[in-house]
C-alpha cells in the first residue's frame, strides 16, 4: 500500500517520542488499542497550572499511520488548552495524513488516546 | 553501508522471477518464424512441432518428479489444480462418501476449495497443526472416517516453509484407499519428490514459484492405482478430458524448462540457499525476543518466518522499505486478524502481528543478506524505541495481565 507523503515523514521522523513520570499530578497517560489488535497508542500530556498542554510524548506499537497519527497529534495539542484538544476530530487527523479508508482506525485511536489522556490528568486533579 | 543494488527481492515465495533461460525459450513460441501452432491442430506441420514441444514439456515436468508424462494435466496455475483435484476427486467419489480431511494452514486455493463443497453439502475436517507447523500422525489417523473419500495435506506451507511427512500421510490413505491430494506448489524443485515411492494420487505444481512463469500449472493424476476425477473445464476434451482449453505452448515449454533446470541444480542451490538462511538467522537471533516461526529443521532452505516481539509487522516492513518481504500482520484488512496460519500454530496474536517472511531464492547474494541483517536490526531497534510494549517488557510487566481496551 502506498503511504501519503504526510505519514511517511512522520514515520521516519517521529516527533515528540518518549515518556513522562505517569505518576506525576500534572501528567495524564491515556493508553488505548490491544497487542493483539496489532496497534497500541500511549499519549502522554503534561499541563500547566493555566490548563494548557506544555508538553507532549507519545509511543506507539502499530502501522506507519498509527504511528504517524500519534506523532501528528502530539505536534496538534501542544500549547493548546484542553477544551481545544477535546474539540480536535480523528477525521481532523485522518484528513492531515491523508489516511485511507481502511486506516481510519488509526486516528480513532489518536483521538481515544488524547481524551484518555486528559480523562486521567482530570481525575487527579480531583483527588 | 554494503553496496548493494536496492530494492532487494526476498519474497520469493509470493512468485520468482523467470530464469533467463527459461524467457529465452519462451520467447520461440510466440512469433510467426517460431513454433506457435496449436499443439492441437494435427493436420500440419505447425500443430505438429507445438505438439512436440508440449511432450517435451510435459516429460521435463514428469521427470522433476520421477511420474509418467500421461500423468501430467496442464492447468493455469496451483489455484486451478487444488481446485479441479479437490472438487474433482470429491465429485467423483460423492457416492462412497462425503468427507474430506485437511489442515487449517492450507493455502487459500484448498480451504476455499473444501469451503464451497462444504456449501454442496460434504462435510470437512480442518485439522489443526503442532505448535511446530507439523502434523501430528495420530491426531490424522483418528480424523479418518468410514466416509471419508479424499485427504488434502500441503507438501510446503507457503508462508512457514515447513515440510510435512507426506509419505507417511499417503501410506494410510493408501491403506484406506482414500484419495491423497498434495498442494505442491512450494516444493517442487525445492524438496525431492518421488511420485514412484509415494502414495500420493493427485498433486499439484505452479511454475512462478520456481522460476518459470505465472499462468501456468499442472496437476499429477495418478494412473496407478487410476485415480478418478470430474472435469471442472468443459470444452474441447483436452487433456483427457480433464482440463479443456488451448493448451499455451509458450507458457508450457516455459514450466517444462524450469522443471529441468530445478532438477538438474536443486542439490547445489539447495545447499547455497541453506547457507544464506543461515547466515540470515544468525546475523538476528541474538537480539532479544525473536522467534522462530514454524519448524526450523523440517522446512525447505529458502524460508525464515520470524518474529520481533513488541515490533508491529506492517511498521517494520515500511522500514525495510528497500526489501521486499512479506508480514503475517493484515491491518488492512477490516478483521485486522493476523495470519490464520500463525495463529493456527498456537502464536499469540502479537507474535503474529510482529513476523515477517523472508524467502529467498537463485538470485540472491550474500551482500543482500548482510544488507537485509543490518537494515532489519536497525529497524527493530527504532521500532522498540517507540514501542510502549517494549517498555512495558522492560519494565517487568506481564502484557497478558494487562487489561487491554480492545476496539
Ligand atoms: C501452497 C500454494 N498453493 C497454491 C498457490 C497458488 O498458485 P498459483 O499462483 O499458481 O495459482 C500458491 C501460491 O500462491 C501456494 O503457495
Amino acid at each position: 500500500m502506498a503511504y501519503s507523503e504526510k505519514v511517511i515523514d512522520h514515520y521516519e521522523n517521529p516527533r515528540n517520542v518518549g515518556a513522562m513520570d505517569k505518576d506525576a499530578k500534572e501528567v495524564g497517560t491515556g493508553m488505548v488499542g490491544a497487542p493483539a489488535c496489532g496497534d497500541v497508542m500511549k499519549l502522554q500530556i503534561k499541563v500547566g497550572d493555566d490548563g494548557v498542554i506544555e508538553d507532549a510524548k507519545f509511543k506507539t506499537y502499530g502501522c506507519g499511520s498509527a504511528i504517524a497519527s500519534s506523532s501528528l497529534l502530539t505536534e496538534w495539542v501542544k500549547g493548546k488548552s484542553l477544551d481545544e484538544v477535546q474539540a480536535i476530530k480523528n477525521t481532523d487527523i485522518a484528513e492531515e495524513l491523508e489516511l485511507p479508508p481502511v486506516k481510519v482506525h488509526c486516528s480513532v485511536l489518536a483521538e481515544d488516546a488524547i481524551k484518555a489522556a486528559i480523562a486521567d490528568y482530570q481525575s487527579k486533579q480531583q483527588q | 553501508m554494503t553496496k548493494v543494488k536496492t530494492p532487494i527481492y526476498m519474497d520469493y515465495s509470493a512468485t520468482t522471477p523467470a530464469d533467463p533461460r527459461v524467457a529465452d525459450k519462451m520467447c520461440q513460441y510466440l512469433t510467426p518464424d517460431g513454433i506457435f501452432g496449436n499443439p492441437a491442430s494435427s493436420s500440419h506441420s505447425f500443430g505438429w512441432a507445438a505438439d512436440d514441444a508440449v511432450k517435451k514439456a510435459r516429460s521435463q515436468v514428469a521427470d522433476l518428479v520421477n511420474a509418467d508424462p500421461r500423468e501430467i494435466v496442464w492447468t493455469s496455475g496451483a489455484t486451478e489444480s487444488d481446485n479441479l483435484a479437490i472438487k474433482g476427486a470429491a465429485h467423483f467419489n460423492v457416492r462412497k462418501g462425503k468427507h474430506i480431511v485437511t489442515m487449517k494452514t492450507e493455502h487459500k486455493a484448498v480451504l476455499d476449495s473444501c469451503r464451497q463443497l462444504e456449501r454442496e453439502g460434504y462435510e470437512v475436517t480442518y485439522l489443526d497443526p503442532m505448535d511446530n507447523g507439523l502434523l501430528d500422525i495420530d491426531v490424522f489417523k483418528a480424523a479418518l472416517r468410514d466416509d471419508t473419500t479424499l485427504v488434502s495435506i500441503m507438501h510446503v506451507n507457503n508462508e512457514i516453509g515447513v515440510i510435512q511427512d507426506i509419505a507417511a500421510i499417503g501410506e494410510i490413505c493408501r491403506d484406506r484407499k482414500i484419495t491423497f491430494h498434495v498442494d505442491a506448489a512450494q516444493s517442487a524443485g525445492k524438496v525431492p519428490i518421488d511420485l514412484s515411492t509415494l502414495k500420493v494420487d493427485l498433486m499439484s505444481f505452479s511454475a512462478h514459484k520456481i522460476y518459470g512463469p505465472k499462468g501456468i500449472g499442472a496437476l499429477y493424476v495418478r494412473r496407478k492405482p487410476r485415480t478418478r476425477i470430474e472435469a471442472q473445464m468443459h470444452g474441447g476434451g483436452h487433456e483427457r478430458g480433464m482440463r479443456s482449453g488451448t493448451l499455451a505452448t509458450h507458457q508450457i515449454v516455459g514450466m517444462g524448462e524450469a522443471f529441468e533446470i530445478a532438477k538438474n541444480e536443486m542439490a547445489t542451490e539447495n545447499d547455497r540457499l541453506l547457507m544464506l538462511r543461515n547466515r540470515l538467522y544468525d546475523g538476528l537471533k541474538d537480539m532479544e525476543e525473536v522467534y522462530v516461526n514454524g519448524d526450523l529443521e523440517q522446512r525447505v532452505a529458502g524460508n525464515l518466518n520470524i518474529s520481533f516481539n513488541f515490533v508491529e509487522g506492517e511498521s517494520l516492513m515500511m522500514s525495510l522499505k528497500d526489501i521486499a518481504v512479506s508480514s503475517g500482520s493484515a491491518c488492512t484488512s477490516a478483521s485486522l486478524e493476523p495470519s490464520y496460519v500463525l495463529r493456527a500454530l498456537g502464536r499469540n496474536d502479537e507474535l503474529a502481528h510482529s513476523s515477517l517472511r523472508f524467502t529467498i531464492g537463485r538470485f540472491t547474494t550474500v551482500e543482500e543478506v548482510d544488507y537485509a541483517i543490518e537494515q532489519t536490526r536497525a529497524a527493530v531497534e527504532k521500532l522498540r524505541e517507540l514501542s510502549p510494549l517494549w517498555d512495558m517488557y522492560k519494565e517487568g510487566i506481564d502484557l497478558d495481565s494487562v487489561q487491554w481496551a480492545a476496539h
